[in-house]
Parts: C-alpha cells; sequence; structure tokens
C-alpha cells in the first residue's frame, strides 16, 4: 500500500498539484485519470520524487517511496524518449538490469535470463536484435513493459502505456498487469482516454488539480465526479465506462 | 608507397603531431557520440569557444593551458544550466548566451595579452598541431586515458540516461551526477582537442565521426568503436595530406572525415541517399507533403 498524503507540485510559479491525499492498494490495478494538463503523469513522477515537490510525501512500507526507488518500475510516456537513439531491443530491456547489478559490473547471466523471460512475456524475443525505431509504437511499449518486468519491482507505475498502441499491444499490457495484481504487486497507470480500457482497472484516482475522487471504479465515474472532473463534457463515457 | 608513407614521419614534430591527431580523434568520436545521442551537437559547440577565456587567462599567468580551459568550460556549462533551469529561456538559447559571451571575452583578453606574451589568436582559433611538445603529447594520453577509462567503467548507466534520463532518474541513478560527469568528459576532450583543431572546428571531431558510424551501425558501443576507426583513417589522412600538399592540417583533418560522412550518407546499406532512393525520396519533406495531399484527396472523394 502506497499513502499519499497531501501532494502538493508546482512548475515554475504554475501549480500543477494541489494538496492531493489517497491510497493506492497493492493486488489492485489502479488508473490515474483526469483531463488534459490535470497533473496525472504530474502525480506519478511527484510520488517517485522526479520532480521537486513543494510539500507533502508518498509512503511505502513506512518509509518515502522516493528513496525506494529499488523497489519501483518506472515507464515513462513514449515520447518522452528518443527512438532514434542507436540501441536495440535487447539493451532497452537491459536496462532494467542496471540497477541489479550495480556499479561498475557487467551484466550476469541471470540478468541476461531475466531479460529474455521479460521478453518472451510481452511476446518481443524474436525482435531482440532489431534497432527501437525500427519498431511500431505497440511494439516500442512492449519493450518498456519488458525492461519493468526485467526490474523484478514491486510497483510499478505506467506513464500512458495506452497512447498510440495497436489492439494487441493493450491486450498483452493488460494480462501483464492483471497478472502482476493478482501476485501482489502495486499498479499505478495514467490513462487519458476513458474507452474501453478504463474497463480494466480496479481503482481510480480522478484529478484535476486537485483531487475530485477516490475509490472503485464505479463509485469514481459517478456522473457527478466526472462533472466536477470534467466540466460536464463526458457525461456518456462515464455512463457507459461504469 | 613505404616511402611516401615513411617520409614525413622521419620528423619529430611529425610523429608527435600524429600521435596527437589520433588520440584525440579517437577521444572525440567515442564522447561525440554521447553529443549527438543526446541532441547536445550545440553544447560542444558552446563548451568549445567557452573556453577561449580560461585560456588566455592561463596564458597570461603563465599556469598550465589545459587547467584553465578546463575550468573555463565547466563554468560555461554550470552557467548555461543555471540559466536554463532559473528562468523560462531555453537551453539552446542559454548556450547561445554563455558561449558568445565567454568567446568574445577570450578574444578581447588574448588580443590585450597578444603583445606581451607573443601567443597567436589564430592558434587558439584553428589549432597548431604541428608546435606539440612532447609534454602536450604527454598530457593528450593522460586525458585519452582518464576519459575513455571512466566510459568503460559506466558505460551501461551512461547509456540508460543518455537514453532515458526519466527512467533512469526513476530507477535511482544518480542522474545529475552523471550529467555533470559526462559535461566534465566533454570538456576535458575539448580541452585536448584545441591544439589540433582549434576552438571553432572541434565540433566537427566531435560529431562527424560518430554520425558517419550512426548511419552504419545500429547500437551505441559500435558507434563508438567504428566512429573511432573512422576518425583515426581521417586523422592520419588528413595529416599526410597537409604534409604532402601544404595544407592546414586541423581542417585538413576535418575535411577528410566529413567526405567520410559524404561517403556514409550516399552508400550507408540502411540509410544511404543513393543504396535507398526510396525510403530516402520517400522522406523528403516536400514529397511527403504532396503524398499527404494525395492521400488526403482520395479519402476525401471516398467518403
Amino acid at each position: 500500500m502506497i499513502t499519499v498524503s497531501h501532494l502538493t507540485v508546482y512548475y515554475r510559479t504554475v501549480q500543477a498539484l494541489w494538496n492531493v491525499s489517497f491510497t493506492v492498494q497493492s493486488g489492485r490495478l489502479t488508473g490515474i485519470i483526469g483531463p488534459n494538463g490535470a497533473g496525472k503523469s504530474t502525480l506519478l513522477k511527484g510520488m517517485l520524487g522526479l520532480v521537486p515537490i513543494a510539500q507533502g510525501e508518498a509512503i511505502y512500507r513506512d518509509r518515502p517511496l522516493m528513496h525506494q526507488l529499488d523497489q519501483v518500475a518506472y515507464i515513462p510516456q513514449r515520447s518522452q524518449v528518443d527512438w532514434t537513439y542507436p540501441a536495440t531491443v535487447w539493451d532497452v530491456v537491459l536496462m532494467g538490469r542496471i540497477r541489479k547489478s550495480g556499479w561498475f559490473r557487467r551484466f550476469s547471466t541471470v540478468s541476461r535470463r531475466v531479460a529474455t523471460t521479460a521478453l518472451e512475456r510481452v511476446g518481443m524475443v524474436d525482435y531482440r536484435d532489431r534497432p527501437i525505431g525500427q519498431l511500431s509504437g505497440g511494439q516500442q511499449q512492449r519493450v518498456f513493459l519488458a525492461r519493468a518486468l526485467a526490474e523484478e519491482a514491486e510497483i510499478f507505475c505506467l506513464d500512458e502505456p495506452l497512447t498510440g498502441i495497436d489492439q494487441k499491444t493493450e491486450a498483452i499490457i493488460f494480462d501483464i498487469l492483471r497478472e502482476l495484481a493478482d501476485s501482489g504487486k502495486t499498479v499505478l497507470v495514467v490513462n487519458h482516454d476513458l474507452g474501453e480500457a478504463i474497463t480494466h482497472f480496479d481503482d481510480l484516482v480522478l484529478l484535476n488539480r486537485e483531487l475530485i475522487a477516490v475509490g472503485d471504479r464505479q463509485s469514481v465515474l459517478h456522473p457527478e465526479n466526472m462533472n466536477r472532473a470534467y466540466g460536464g463534457m463526458v457525461n456518456f463515457f462515464s455512463a457507459r465506462a461504469a | 608507397m613505404l616511402q611516401f608513407l615513411l617520409e614525413p614521419l622521419q620528423y619529430d614534430f611529425m610523429q608527435r603531431s600524429l600521435i596527437v591527431a589520433v588520440l584525440v580523434g579517437i577521444l572525440c568520436a567515442v564522447v561525440g557520440s554521447y553529443l549527438m545521442v543526446q541532441r547536445l551537437a550545440l553544447l560542444g559547440d558552446a563548451i568549445s569557444h567557452s573556453v577561449m577565456p580560461g585560456l588566455a587567462i592561463a596564458f597570461a599567468l603563465g599556469a598550465n593551458i589545459f587547467v584553465g580551459a578546463f575550468i573555463a568550460g565547466v563554468l560555461s556549462t554550470l552557467l548555461i544550466a543555471l540559466i536554463h533551469t532559473r528562468s523560462p529561456i531555453k537551453e539552446d538559447t542559454a548556450m547561445g548566451i554563455v558561449f558568445s559571451a565567454f568567446f568574445a571575452l577570450g578574444i578581447t583578453l588574448i588580443t590585450t595579452i597578444q603583445k606581451d606574451n607573443k601567443v597567436d589568436l589564430n592558434h587558439f582559433l584553428f589549432g597548431n598541431i604541428l608546435g606539440v611538445s612532447w609534454e602536450d603529447v604527454i598530457s593528450t594520453i593522460v586525458i585519452a586515458a582518464i576519459v575513455i577509462a571512466v566510459i568503460l567503467l559506466l558505460f551501461k548507466e551512461l547509456q540508460f540516461y543518455t537514453f532515458d534520463p526519466v527512467g533512469a532518474q526513476a530507477a535511482g541513478l544518480p542522474v545529475n551526477l552523471l550529467n555533470f560527469g559526462l559535461m566534465i568528459l566533454i570538456a576535458l576532450t575539448i580541452v585536448a582537442s584545441l591544439k589540433v583543431v582549434g576552438v571553432i572546428l572541434v565540433l566537427a571531431l566531435l560529431v562527424t565521426p560518430g554520425a558517419t558510424a550512426y548511419l552504419l551501425v545500429k547500437r551505441l558501443h559500435q558507434m563508438m568503436l567504428l566512429g573511432a576507426a573512422i576518425s583515426i583513417l581521417a586523422s592520419i589522412s588528413g595529416m599526410y595530406l597537409s604534409y604532402y600538399y601544404n595544407l592546414p592540417s586541423g581542417p585538413a583533418v576535418v575535411l577528410v572525415s566529413a567526405g567520410l560522412f559524404t561517403l556514409a550518407f550516399l552508400f550507408s546499406p540502411r540509410h544511404g541517399l543513393l543504396t535507398h532512393p526510396q525510403r530516402s525520396s520517400a522522406s523528403s519533406p516536400l514529397l511527403q507533403e504532396i503524398k499527404s495531399l494525395i492521400r488526403f484527396k482520395q479519402w476525401f472523394t471516398r467518403s
């Protein structure tokens, strides 16, 4: 369980997130939703200490989460990375083993085995030696997921993994995330669209610069909450997804 | 042929300059690869221009000019980082401001001390490889050894950081330290290269061999190794061209390097302009624009 309390983040003078408090349960799939610019990615980054926090904290097992990043596998937005970088699929997946390998060390046989298993799990083992620039969006996302799996973490944080991917990848991602949750891991996913995919989540965190609602999916998708977050634009979606 | 190759080597100064040119070539290709993959080529230019006042002050004080240049280079990167993190000014603009100011200060200082110290502004700007001493050779060897050792030891961490800085931070790597370390490696490399090509052309050594290799291979370490090989070839042939045709050495090396890049650009098996005519024309912005217009029209008429 992660307990977030009074998390407040500023970007220079702009308030990105104000006084957000909630808990994330282990063993459940939690989605972070909200309109554009609601601070969804910022919330994730704030919890991990990747952006400066003005106030508040995220606590995991009695200690600040940002000091236990070895427990966390984080997948950034695909657009945050330069996919023309001279690396193969294998190079990227092995990056998930760097923390476990330690400084000045080469990757161990264990690391290589874990990386291979992770690639098999996302169905990308045949693409091992492919330059990452030659992959489709969905394949790139699966490589990132494999990298996260290779970290063998307790907490999985995914920033908009469903943007610009194919059906097959979406199915694979949710299969794996469900498996992780069932084995007791904590899974947090930033998700910007409110389509079909939202029905995969057990719990939702609804944001718009501040916390609008949190809890199980049905209760969060209550029209009243959605109105407050989106300003009355998505009644139709919320009704269907609930 | 052998005679042709051996003749320049009978001169001490040619031996020294060849050693330095090759070492600097290797160093620049390896370190420059990091600049290229981070889209920071301009930073290489910025640091190289920024070392000028350090050179001048060290010269005037009689201190080691490598140290002076290094301090000025690091100072400039810190200033650039300060401006871009503490104000809404973007990084490229911050670089432009800092490096031109440092460069201007450097030129002013060198011009002022020029009369008393018998230094030549041109040597700073364009290098003076034929004038390297054995002392210079040793400093270059030491710098090259340090930089290459650090890169070998931190290769996987630096690769992670340069590919995905946020991901590396989230994995708990000390990204600020890695970034600062990388800046120091770049500054050291530039300082070591000044004798060969001078402030203005260092950028060519940093990015051209790496870019050439990038067109031919697909992994970072391959890019560094092949880049280094290309760089050695360019350094040696540039020096020989300069010896036999009495050309300025630094520019000769840079021109050979650019020639090799042109070859890769035209004939690379995966990306070459001539070896991949279809793909290349498809990616030309103008043609793409036209194609998308046609596609749009088809789509429009169909529906």
